[in-house]
C-alpha cells in the first residue's frame, strides 16, 4: 500500500518535471517573436545592447550566454519558487496574471464539471432503468445530438440566442465593469453568476451527453449483475436496490473521470474563455498565443499541466478509499 | 467428403522431431484438405466479416444513419470539390440571404463567397485530418498498450508510467504551444499534432483488455508453441481488439474535428486553408451586426457542418459498438446456438472526451 502511494507521487513530480523539462526546450525553439522585434526597437532607441540584453533576459528567463545546464538549473529554480517571468504584454509578472485569473477559471469549470457529472448520473440512471422505452430512445438520442456539438460552438449560439437576442445574459466578460467586492458583496456575486451561466451553460450541455451514455452503459451493467438479483429477492426496497447497490456501483467508474475531466476542461478554457471574453486563464494564455508573450503562454501551460496532474494524482490516491477492491501493485507475470 | 479423407486431412498429423533439445512441432494437412478449408474459410470470412456486420449493421438506425451521414461527407470532400468551384471573392453579389439563388444556394458572404463553396472546399483538409489523426492516435495506442499488457512487468510499467505521463499533460494547451512552435500548415501534420497525447489514454485503456486476453487458452497454446511475441500480439491479440480500435478510432476523429475547429476558431493554425472554424471566426468577429442584419446563417451553416460531421462519428462508434459485439451478431444473423436472448453485453462505456 505504501509503495503505491509512493509510485503514484513519483509519477506526478516525474510528470512534472517532464513538462518543465520541455517548456525550457520548446521556448528555445521559439521563433524570435516579440524578444526580436523588441530588442531590434530598444537598439533602435540607442539603449546600449548589454542593457537590452539584461532586459530581456528577465523577461524571457533565458540567459543564452550561460551554459546550458546552469540555465537549465535556473530555469527550474525559479519555477519552483513560483516566478514564471513577466509577461511581456500585460508587463506584469506572469503569477500575478494567473493569481487573478485562475479562480474564476476554477469556478466555472469545477462548477460545470459538477453538473455534467450530477446531470449525468440521474440521467443515466433513470434511462438505465427504463432501458428499450421511448425514454430511453429519446434520451439517447438526445445526448448523441448533444454531444455532436463542441462546447464552444455551442457557446456562441448561446451568446447569440440569451446575449444578442433576447438581452437576457451579458455577452462576456467575467463581469460589469465597475462592480467589485467593494460594491457590496451580494451585488457583486449575482453579477459574476449572471456572467457564468452561459460558459457554464455550454459545458454542461456539450458534456453530459456522452457522459449520460456511459452511466447508462454502467448501470444496465449492474443492473444484470447477480448480486443485485439476490438483493431484489432478500425482499430489499427497491428504493435500497437502486441507491446502495446499482448507484454505488455504476457510478464508481465514473469517479476517475469526474477529477480528469476537471483537469480537461481547464484546458478547454482557452476556447471557452476566447469566446466568452471571460478573463480567466485561459483567456490569458490565448492572449499570450496571439502575442506571442511566451513567458505568459508557457507559464499558463505550466499552470493548467500542474492542475491535471494534481487531479490525476488525488483520483489515483483516493481511489482506493471509495472502492476496497483496488488491487495495489498488479503483480502480473512477465511473458 | 469420404471418411478416409476426413481421417487424414481434418485431424492434424503432429509431426515431432526430437533433435537433441530442439522440438520442431508443426501442424500439417493433407493438399485436398487445405482446399477444402481454404473454400470453407473464404466463406466463412465473407460470413464475418461482410454477412453479419452488414446485417447488424442495417438492423442498427444509428450505423446506418452515422454511416451514410459521413458518407455524403466523403463525397463532399472528393467528388463536391471537383464539381462545385472554389470560393473566391466576389464569385457572386454580397450577402445574398440563403436560398434565394442557385448561384449561392446558402447565401454568401460580405465579401462575395459562395457560403456554400466555402464549406465544401473545407471538407477534403478536415477528412485527411481526421484520418492522418485517427490513424497516429489508435495506432500508437494499439502497439503501446498490446505490447505493455501483454509484455507485462518492467516494460509495462515504463511505458505505463510514460502513457500516463503524456496523459496527464493537457491536450489543448500543448497542441496550442506546439502549433505556435512549429506552425504546421499540412493538413496530414496536424492532423497527428491534434491527437499528440490522444493515444495515452486510449493505450491505457488497450493494455487492460489486453490483461484479460492474454489469459485466454489459445494465446496460451500459441506461447507454449514458441512462437514469438509480435506474431502472437499480430495474429492473436490485435485482431481481437479490432472492434474496440474502430470505434475509438471514430470517437478519436470526432476530437480531431472539434480539436481543428477550435484551433482555426481560434487562429492558431495558420489560415492557408478553408476550414469551418475560420468562417466560424469570420462571422462571429461581428456578432452583434450578424443579429441586426439576420445575418446569422453566415454562422449557422458552418455550425451545421460541424455537427453533422461528428453527429456520423458519434453515431458510427455507438453503433459499431454492436456490429462487433459477438452476441448481438449471432442473434441478428439468425444463427443463434446458445442462449442468445441474454442481456446485451454492454462493452466498458470508457470516459470519452
Amino acid at each position: 500500500m505504501i509503495n503505491y502511494y509512493f509510485q503514484r507521487s513519483a509519477r506526478a513530480v516525474l510528470t512534472i518535471w517532464v513538462v518543465i523539462t520541455a517548456t525550457f526546450g520548446m521556448i528555445r525553439l521559439l521563433p524570435g517573436g516579440p524578444l526580436a522585434q523588441l530588442e531590434a526597437k530598444l537598439l533602435r532607441q540607442g539603449v546600449p545592447a548589454g542593457q537590452v540584453d539584461a532586459m530581456l533576459q528577465t523577461y524571457q528567463n533565458v540567459h543564452p550566454d550561460k551554459p546550458i545546464e546552469v540555465q537549465y538549473i535556473d530555469y527550474v529554480v525559479a519555477l519552483i519558487q513560483g516566478d514564471l517571468g513577466t509577461s511581456i504584454s500585460r508587463n506584469k509578472p506572469v503569477m500575478t496574471i494567473i493569481a487573478d485569473a485562475l479562480p474564476w477559471t476554477i469556478f466555472v469549470m469545477v462548477t460545470a464539471t459538477f453538473l455534467i457529472f450530477a446531470i449525468a448520473i440521474v440521467w443515466g440512471a433513470l434511462m438505465a432503468y427504463r432501458e428499450g422505452g421511448a425514454f430511453d430512445l429519446l434520451s439517447s438520442g438526445a445526448s448523441i445530438v448533444l454531444s455532436s456539438v463542441p462546447f464552444y460552438v455551442l457557446g456562441i449560439a448561446l451568446i447569440i440566442v440569451f446575449g444578442y437576442q433576447l438581452e437576457l445574459l451579458p455577452t462576456g466578460y467575467r463581469s460589469t465593469s465597475g462592480i467589485d467586492p467593494e460594491s457590496g458583496l451580494l451585488v457583486f456575486i449575482l453579477d459574476a453568476l449572471d456572467h457564468a451561466y452561459l460558459p457554464i451553460l455550454s459545458m454542461v450541455l456539450a458534456g453530459v451527453g456522452l457522459q449520460a451514455l456511459a452511466m447508462r452503459g454502467n448501470a444496465i451493467q449492474v443492473l444484470g449483475a447477480d448480486y443485485v438479483r439476490v438483493a431484489r429477492l432478500r425482499g430489499l426496497s427497491d428504493r435500497r436496490v437502486a441507491v446502495r447497490y446499482v448507484a454505488r456501483n455504476a457510478i464508481l467508474p465514473m469517479y476517475t473521470g469526474f477529477l480528469t475531466l476537471i483537469g480537461f476542461n481547464l484546458g478547454g478554457s482557452v476556447i471557452l474563455e476566447e469566446v466568452f471574453n471571460y478573463n480567466g486563464i485561459g483567456y490569458y494564455m490565448f492572449l499570450g498565443l496571439d502575442n506571442r508573450d511566451y513567458p505568459l503562454m508557457m507559464g499558463i501551460f505550466l499552470i493548467i499541466t500542474t492542475a491535471l496532474v494534481i487531479s490525476v494524482y488525488i483520483a489515483d490516491l483516493t481511489y482506493g478509499l471509495i472502492d476496497p477492491r483496488i488491487t495495489t501493485g498488479e503483480s502480473n507475470e512477465t511473458y | 467428403m469420404k471418411p478416409t479423407e476426413t481421417d487424414g486431412g481434418e485431424r492434424p498429423s503432429i509431426v515431432a522431431t526430437a533433435t537433441g533439445e530442439e522440438e520442431t512441432f508443426s501442424f500439417e494437412y493433407d493438399d485436398d484438405a487445405v482446399e477444402l478449408t481454404h473454400r470453407e474459410r473464404a466463406r466463412e470470412l465473407f460470413d464475418e466479416l461482410i454477412y453479419k456486420p452488414a446485417i447488424v449493421a442495417s438492423k442498427d438506425r444509428r450505423t446506418v444513419i452515422g454511416g451514410l451521414l459521413f458518407f455524403g461527407y466523403l463525397l463532399m470532400g472528393t467528388v463536391g470539390v471537383l464539381v462545385y468551384p472554389a470560393p473566391t471573392s466576389n464569385q457572386v453579389d454580397r450577402s445574398i440571404a440563403p436560398f434565394t439563388t442557385v448561384d449561392a444556394p446558402l447565401g454568401s458572404t460580405a465579401v462575395g463567397e459562395d457560403v456554400l463553396s466555402m464549406i465544401i472546399h473545407a471538407t477534403p483538409e478536415m477528412l485527411q485530418m481526421i484520418f492522418a489523426g485517427g490513424i497516429f492516435a489508435t495506432g500508437i495506442a494499439t502497439l503501446i498498450g498490446t505490447v505493455a499488457g501483454y509484455k507485462g512487468g518492467r516494460i509495462d510499467r515504463a511505458i505505463t508510467s510514460f502513457s500516463d505521463a503524456a496523459m496527464s499533460i493537457p491536450g489543448l494547451p500543448l497542441i496550442m504551444v506546439l502549433a505556435v512552435v512549429f506552425r504546421p500548415s499540412n493538413p496530414l501534420v496536424i492532423g497527428v499534432l491534434l491527437t499528440i497525447n490522444y493515444w495515452a489514454g486510449l493505450g491505457r485503456s488497450i493494455r487492460s483488455q489486453v490483461l484479460t486476453l492474454r489469459e485466454e487458452p489459445y494465446v496460451e497454446a500459441s506461447r507454449t508453441m514458441g512462437v514469438n511475441t509480435f506474431r502472437i500480439l499480430r495474429k492473436d491479440i490485435i485482431p481481437n481488439l479490432m472492434p474496440f480500435i474502430l470505434v475509438n478510432f471514430a470517437n478519436a476523429a470526432r476530437y480531431v474535428v472539434f480539436t481543428s475547429v477550435g484551433l482555426y476558431y481560434l487562429g492558431i493554425l495558420p489560415k492557408s486553408v478553408e476550414n469551418w472554424g475560420l468562417q466560424l471566426d469570420e462571422a462571429y468577429k461581428n456578432a452583434g451586426a450578424l443579429v441586426a442584419d439576420g445575418n446569422l446563417y453566415l454562422l449557422v451553416f458552418p455550425m451545421i457542418a460541424i455537427m453533422g460531421i461528428a453527429l456520423s462519428l458519434i453515431l458510427l462508434a455507438q453503433g459499431l459498438d454492436r456490429v462487433f459485439n459477438p452476441r448481438v451478431r449471432t442473434r441478428l444473423a439468425g444463427k443463434s446456438e446458445s442462449n442468445a436472448d441474454d442481456a446485451e453485453e454492454q462493452r466498458s462505456t470508457e470516459l470519452i472526451h
